[in-house]
């Protein structure tokens, strides 16, 4: 079982903490933001990623449980439909 | 004596092309002479799904999604109660061929919509549409209030007039809206088929799309993949503006070479520019690769483009690429939502790039960093069309970009 971490970014506010937490998963964009990348954590990272979960001032990191090869990958498939509008 | 009109008009002939712009009305009888009435009581509930799904209807608001596949998702839902949502939003600032479908042919719409709550078991239509689109408002009320008439079936639909912003289109913020919250995007999942109006199973298609899918039901899914191409079959709306004779909507068959379809509209490759396919949300193409190139997705691919919801812009010759790309990417950067920090700031930093590039400053590095930066960080799409529309332009206008930056004047100051 495994896990990788996900940004709300409506309700993310770039205080950038995570960042600094975890910077093997989260680097800053220009404007101060995380780029999260959701590459699995594995067991030596988890305790990281936890405590940059935890610290999140605005709660915008989740900790997201990978149930099986592929899971969430539909995520990217539907981040092709637009529009609906955007 | 008055002549009393046949309920059916049996002699009406499958229409070849034009379709969804043949036969227009906004009288029902008269609608009802080509479109009888289904039979919607007696039709099992996968008839008009396997319709759709044998016709590879896709969505024509922009994302091209499988028509059937998302029946299906919300039809699986069914005890959930399920909503369908018209999205008449047309925010894409060149489109008008929704608008012209629910000004010109509101049964044809209500029609799809209808089928579509049929198949996938909703007892609630919504039909929305911008508040600045008075006529199809209109219209369509007026439709509404004659059919419920004469068809009972007809009083589950109803019609809201939603703020007019590109973002409130998008499918989640339209939803939102209808929940009685701002028209702005949410975080998904759930997306609309699992939760959506009043946390239904909500289905949720764009205008065109249910008025093909009207046709499809009408004259069946062999008759549909008659005209356009094997994986993306169909005719499709779309809006051509800029240097063309006939700007306004047009009727095409997906496939259909791009160079054809302009010269239809009495425009010519040899005085443009450049095209942009797919309107603010697609793609800059170079008179060549316009040339080369069929309106598909399939072929538009490779350029980063796509059909879309159908816009096609021909710059004229003494147009400035540049300036028209900066123009659109700084309407980008008003059309966010200011919910996501990347796009608030990206989209805003990209304008002022594309606005310092027009002017000569060696702005490409940190554009194409930006344009890397926003891409895929955003609740909904928008900075991903920003990004899309500001490569093919550092592409397409890559020769004005070098004489601007040089100082020479541009060819709008040339012409």
């Amino acid at each position: 079982m495994s896990h990788r971490v996900r940004v709300d970014p409506i309700a993310c506010d770039g205080r950038g903490v995570c960042a600094e937490l975890l910077p093997e998963r989260i680097s800053l964009d220009d404007w101060g933001y995380p780029i999260v990348d959701d590459s699995p954590v594995d067991d030596r990272l988890l305790p990281h990623a936890k405590r940059a979960v935890e610290q999140c001032p605005v709660i915008a990191l989740r900790l997201e449980r990978i149930r099986f090869r592929g899971d969430g990958d539909h995520r990217a498939a539907a981040a092709g439909d637009r529009q609906a509008a955007p | 004596m008055v002549a009393v009109p046949a309920l059916v008009d049996l002699d009406v002939e499958s229409p070849t092309l034009p379709r969804l712009l043949a036969g227009l009305t906004d009288n029902l009888a008269e609608h009802r002479r080509q479109y009888p009435a289904p039979p919607l009581s007696a039709r099992p509930r996968g008839d008009i799904t396997t319709a759709v799904e044998r016709s590879g209807l896709r969505g024509r608001g922009g994302a091209g999604f499988p028509t059937s596949r998302k029946l299906q998702a919300v039809a699986e839902r069914a005890k959930g109660k399920p909503v369908v949502v018209v999205n008449g939003s047309e925010g894409e600032p060149a489109s008008s061929k929704d608008a012209v479908l629910l000004t010109k042919h509101p049964h044809l719409v209500l029609d799809g919509a209808l089928l579509a709550a049929a198949a996938v078991g909703a007892r609630d239509v919504v039909v929305a549409i911008d508040c600045n689109a008075t006529r199809a408002l209109r219209s369509v009320s007026v439709a509404i209030a004659e059919r419920t008439r004469t068809e009972p079936s007809s009083r589950i639909v109803r019609v809201a007039a939603i703020p007019h912003r590109f973002v409130a289109g998008e499918e989640t913020a339209l939803v939102n809206w209808l929940n009685g919250g701002e028209a702005k995007p949410t975080l998904t999942p759930p997306r609309p088929f699992e939760a959506g109006v009043d946390g239904r199973p909500t289905l949720v298609d764009n205008v065109e799309t249910l008025a093909h899918l009207a046709q499809i039901v009408r004259w069946g899914p062999e008759w549909f993949r008659e005209q356009g191409t094997d994986a993306e079959p169909g005719t499709m709306l779309v809006t051509i503006t800029g240097a063309v004779e006939q700007v306004g909507v047009h009727e095409v068959p997906i496939g259909a070479r791009l160079s054809t379809v302009i010269r239809n509209a009495g425009g010519s490759l040899s005085r443009a520019r450049a095209v942009l396919v797919g309107g603010y949300f697609g793609a800059w193409l170079s008179t060549d690769q316009a040339r080369r190139t069929r309106l598909c997705d399939e072929d538009l691919r490779p350029f980063g483009a796509g059909v879309g919801c159908g816009v096609i812009v021909v710059l004229p010759k003494d147009a400035c690429g540049l300036k028209e790309t900066a123009r659109i990417l700084g309407w980008y950067a008003n059309e966010s939502a200011g919910q996501c920090g990347s796009c608030v700031h990206g989209l805003a930093a990209i304008a002022g790039g594309a606005a310092d590039l027009f002017h000569g400053d060696d702005a490409v590095d940190r554009l194409i960093r930006w344009a890397g930066q926003v891409e895929g960080r955003g609740a909904c799409q928008l900075p991903n069309g920003a990004a899309r529309l500001l490569r093919s332009g550092l592409v397409v206008f890559a020769d004005e970009i070098e004489r601007h930056r040089s100082g020479q004047s541009c060819t709008e100051l040339d012409a």
